[in-house]
C-alpha cells in the first residue's frame, strides 16, 4: 500500500535537545495503535531552522506545520489530525501581531522571505537515507560533471556563478579552485572546513545533520575540478550528531559507488575521511586546520604560500566551508546564470544566518544576499524580545563588529558589512537590546579571542590580553581618558600586525563599538556609570522614598546588612558597604529599588 | 554500484514517489477525502488508499491527496472532493474504491467530470 501521509519530525540538535526523539517514538507508537503504519509514515529529517518553536512536526501532503510539540501533543496530532482529518489547533504557530493561527509553513513570517539553496533538503528528506537524497536530484550534478564536463568547464561555471566562500573570508570559490587546478602535482587534496566556532553560529552543523550528501557531492565535484583524489572533512568533536550522520552518508555513498574508484564508470576516483578536531577556534583558519590534520599544533603559518600551492602534506589543497560545498550541486544543475541572478552585484546567491540573542524568533534562516538587517531582525526574527528597543546587531562572531540602528537598512553583502567595520563571517547574527552594555559586549568577545588565541604571534597573544585588561579596568570604573586612546591605538596595532585572521579581526568588536557607541565608553570612564546597568562595579542601588512602604523585605534579604530603617518607614541603603549583589532589587515588590 | 548516469536516474525514478507527498505547490490538483467518523465508518480509508494507489500507478505527479473532516453529507459518505487548479471544486458522494479509481483516471488525469456521481459542483 503506498504511503499517503508523512509526519516529518525535526531531528536537528536543537529539537533533539527539546526531546524530538521521544516525539518521534510516540508518533510511531500511536500510528501503530491506530493500525495506520502501512499508510502513514513517520520520519526524522534535518533542521527546519525555526529552533525557537521546536520541536517541529510537519504533516505532509496536508502541509500543516506544528510547533512546540511534546509527547502529549504528539498523541493529539495522531488522534485528531491523522485519524480524523482535523487540524490540531493547539499547536499551530500563532502570529504574535494578529493572533492568527497559521498552519502553512510558507505563510509564517519566519519563512516568508527565505530562499533555500544550501538548506534545500533540510527538513525535507531523511538525512540517513541516500535514496531520498537521490530522489531529490542528488548526485545528478556529480554525474553531469563527470560524464559531460571538463574540469575547466566546471571551474568556469563556479567562477561565473559568483559564489564566494561562506566560511568567513568571502574569497571567490571558482578562483580558489582554479589556483589549485593550476598547481602541478600528482596528489592533491580537498578539505571541507566544518570547524564551526563562532559563538551562536550553527549553519554548518545543520547542513551536515540535515543533508550530509550535499556536502559530499560538492566535495567530489571540487575534487574533479582541481584534480584531487582524496578529501578530508575537518569537523569538531562537539558535533556528535553531524559526525554520526556524515559517517552513515559516507558509507552509503561508498556502497553505491558514488565515492571510491571509477565513479560513474569514469577514470575519476575520490574518497573522503572524517578528521575530528578538538574544538580550537583557531583550527577554522585554513593553515592551522592543515597543521591539525597533519598531527601538529593547531597554529597558523605565514601565507603565501597558500594551501592552493603548498597545503596538506605539502601538496596543493583546496579548502572550502560546508555551506560553500552545499551550494555547488544546485549551481551545476541550474547554471551559473541562475545563481548569479540572486543577490547583489558582488555577493551572489543566498546566505544562511544563525539568528540569536534578544530576538523573538531564534533560528536558522537562509535569505538572498541584499536583504536588509531590518528585514531579518524584524520580519523574519519577529522583532526584539519583550518589545524592548533595538541597540545593535553583532555579525560575524568574535571577528565581527556591532552594527547600530542607523545602519539597519543596509543591504547585507560581504562588502557592505566590511565597510561598516563588521564582516559576514560564517553568518552568526546576535541581536542586542537596550539592556546590553556595549563595553561589556566588546569585553565578552575579546575574552573569547584571548582564550582562543594560539599564542604564536606576539601581537595577538599579548596585544589582545592588554586590550582585555583595559576593558576590565573601564568596566570596573577605574578607567581614565588616556585608556580610551590607548585602547583604540592598541586595537589598530593588533589588527594590523597579527599573523592570521584571528588576530587581524579580534579587535573588531572593540573598534566598532568605540566607533558607534563612544558615548557609552565615555559614560563608563568619565561619569563612572554604566548606562545599560550591566557593569556591576558601576552600579548604584537607591531606594525611592515615595515608593518604599517599609515592608523590611530588602533589609532582611541583604547579606551584608547595609539596609536600614524601621518597619513601615522608608528604608535607606548605606552604599559604602553595599556589595551590589542585587538581592534587594529582586526582592522588592513595590518597585522601590532602582539601580543605575 | 552505480556505473553510469542512467543507473543513477533509475534510482531517482524508483524513489521519486517517496518525496511526492512532501512537495507542496499551489498549482497541484487537490483531492480531499472526508475522513470524519461517518466517512471512516462508510469505508473512507479504503477510498483514500485506492486513490493514492491509483495516482502512483498512473504516474500522476501533480496531485495531492488530503484527508479532511466532515463535509456534512453523512448520507453520502465516503465523499471525495476534486479541486482542479482555477476550477470550481467538484464533490462526489458514495465513493468506494472502484469509483475512486475511476475518478482518478477520468477526472484527475483527463479532466472529465463524472456527472452521475456528483453531489455538488
Amino acid at each position: 500500500m503506498p504511503i499517503r501521509m508523512e509526519l516529518l519530525v525535526c531531528g536537528g540538535t536543537g529539537c533533539q535537545a527539546s526531546n524530538s526523539n521521544r516525539v518521534l517514538d510516540v508518533l510511531k507508537e500511536e500510528i501503530k495503535k491506530a493500525n495506520l503504519q502501512s499508510e502513514v509514515n513517520v520520519l526524522m529529517t534535518g533542521c527546519f531552522g525555526f529552533c525557537e518553536k521546536g520541536p517541529i512536526v510537519k504533516v505532509m501532503p496536508d502541509n500543516v506545520f506544528y510547533v512546540e510539540v511534546d509527547e502529549d501533543a504528539a498523541r493529539k496530532i495522531v488522534a485528531e489530525h491523522v485519524v480524523k482529518g482535523r487540524v490540531y489547533q493547539e499547536k499551530l504557530y500563532v502570529e504574535p501581531d494578529t493572533h492568527e493561527k497559521l498552519s502553512e509553513q510558507s505563510k509564517i513570517p519566519f519563512y516568508k522571505k527565505q530562499l533555500r539553496i544550501a538548506l534545500r533538503n533540510c527538513g525535507k528528506i531523511d538525512p540517513e537515507n541516500i535514496n531520498e537524497y537521490i530522489a531529490a536530484d542528488g548526485y545528478m550534478a556529480l554525474g553531469k560533471v563527470l560524464t559531460e564536463m571538463t574540469p575547466e568547464e566546471v571551474i568556469d561555471v563556479v567562477k561565473r556563478s559568483g559564489l564566494r566562500g561562506r566560511g568567513g573570508g568571502g574569497f571567490p570559490t571558482g578562483v580558489k579552485w582554479e589556483a589549485t587546478r593550476k598547481s602541478k602535482s600528482d596528489i592533491k587534496y580537498v578539505i571541507c572546513n566544518a570547524d564551526e566556532g563562532d559563538p551562536g553560529a550553527f549553519m554548518d552543523r545543520s547542513i551536515l545533520e540535515g543533508d550530509p550528501h550535499s556536502v559530499l557531492e560538492g566535495m567530489a565535484i571540487a575534487a574533479y575540478a582541481i584534480g584531487a583524489q582524496f578529501g578530508y572533512i575537518y569537523v569538531r568533536a562537539e558535533y556528535p550528531l553531524a559526525i554520526h550522520r556524515l559517517r552513515i552518508a559516507i558509507n552509503q555513498a561508498r556502497e553505491l559507488g558514488l565515492l571510491g574508484k571509477n565513479i560513474f564508470g569514469t577514470d575519476f576516483s575520490f574518497d573522503v575521511e572524517i578528521k575530528i578536531g578538538a574544538g580550537a577556534f583557531i583550527c577554522g583558519e585554513e593553515t592551522a586546520l592543515i597543521n591539525s590534520i597533519e598531527g601538529g599544533r593547531g597554529e597558523p603559518t605565514v601565507k603565501p604560500p597558500y594551501p592552493a600551492q603548498v597545503g596538506l602534506w605539502k601538496k596543493p589543497t583546496n579548502i572550502n566551508n560546508v555551506e560553500t560545498f552545499a551550494n555547488i550541486a544546485p549551481i551545476i544543475l541550474n547554471g551559473a546564470d541562475w545563481f548569479a541572478s540572486i543577490g547583489t552585484e558582488k555577493s551572489k546567491g543566498t546566505k544562511v544566518f544563525a539568528l540569536a540573542g534578544k530576538v523573538n524568533n531564534v533560528g536558522l534562516v537562509e535569505v538572498p544576499m541584499g536583504i536588509t538587517l531590518r528585514e531579518i531582525i524584524y520580519d523574519l526574527g519577529g522583532g526584539i524580545k519583550g518589545g524592548k528597543k533595538f541597540k545593535a546587531v553583532q555579525t560575524g562572531g568574535p571577528s565581527g563588529g556591532c552594527i547600530p540602528a542607523e545602519h539597519l537598512d543596509t543591504p547585507i553583502d560581504y562588502d557592505n558589512l566590511t565597510a561598516l567595520g563588521s564582516m559576514m563571517g560564517s553568518g552568526g547574527m546576535i541581536v542586542m537590546d537596550e539592556d546590553d552594555c556595549m563595553v561589556n559586549i566588546a569585553k565578552f568577545y575579546l575574552e573569547f579571542s584571548c582564550d582562543e588565541s594560539c599564542g604564536r604571534c606576539t601581537a595577538c597573544r599579548i596585544g589582545n590580553k592588554r586590550l582585555l585588561e583595559i576593558l576590565n579596568k573601564i568596566t570596573e570604573g577605574k578607567g581614565e581618558m588616556e585608556d580610551l586612546e590607548m585602547l583604540k591605538e592598541l586595537a589598530e596595532t593588533v589588527r594590523d600586525s597579527s599573523l592570521c585572521g584571528l588576530g587581524q579581526t579580534s579587535p573588531n568588536p572593540v573598534l566598532s563599538t568605540m566607533k558607534f557607541f563612544y558615548d557609552e565608553y565615555l559614560a563608563h570612564v568619565r561619569d563612572k556609570e554604566c548606562p545599560a546597568g550591566v557593569c556591576k562595579e558601576l552600579l548604584k542601588y537607591y531606594i525611592i522614598p515615595e515608593k518604599c512602604v517599609g515592608c523590611t523585605a530588602c533589609a532582611r534579604v541583604c547579606p551584608v546588612n547595609v539596609i536600614h530603617g524601621e518597619p513601615k518607614k522608608v528604608h535607606v541603603i548605606d552604599r559604602d558597604g553595599c556589595i551590589k549583589c542585587g538581592q534587594c532589587y529582586n526582592t522588592c515588590r513595590f518597585g522601590a529599588i532602582t539601580r543605575k | 554500484m552505480i556505473k553510469s548516469l542512467e543507473e543513477l536516474k533509475q534510482i531517482r525514478e524508483k524513489y521519486k514517489d517517496t518525496l511526492q507527498n512532501r512537495e507542496t505547490n499551489e498549482d497541484k490538483v487537490k483531492i480531499l477525502v472526508g475522513m470524519a467518523t461517518c466517512g471512516i465508518a462508510a469505508g473512507a480509508r479504503n477510498t483514500i488508499n485506492a486513490i493514492v494507489e491509483e495516482i502512483r500507478n498512473e504516474h500522476i505527479d501533480n496531485a495531492v491527496v488530503v484527508q479532511t473532516g466532515c463535509m456534512g453529507f453523512c448520507y453520502a459518505e465516503p465523499t471525495v472532493e476534486v479541486r482542479m487548479p482555477n476550477k470550481e471544486p467538484v464533490l462526489y458522494g458514495k465513493v468506494d474504491s472502484e469509483k475512486a479509481k475511476e475518478i482518478v483516471k477520468r477526472h484527475v488525469k483527463n479532466g472529465e467530470v463524472i456527472k452521475e456521481w456528483v453531489l455538488r459542483g
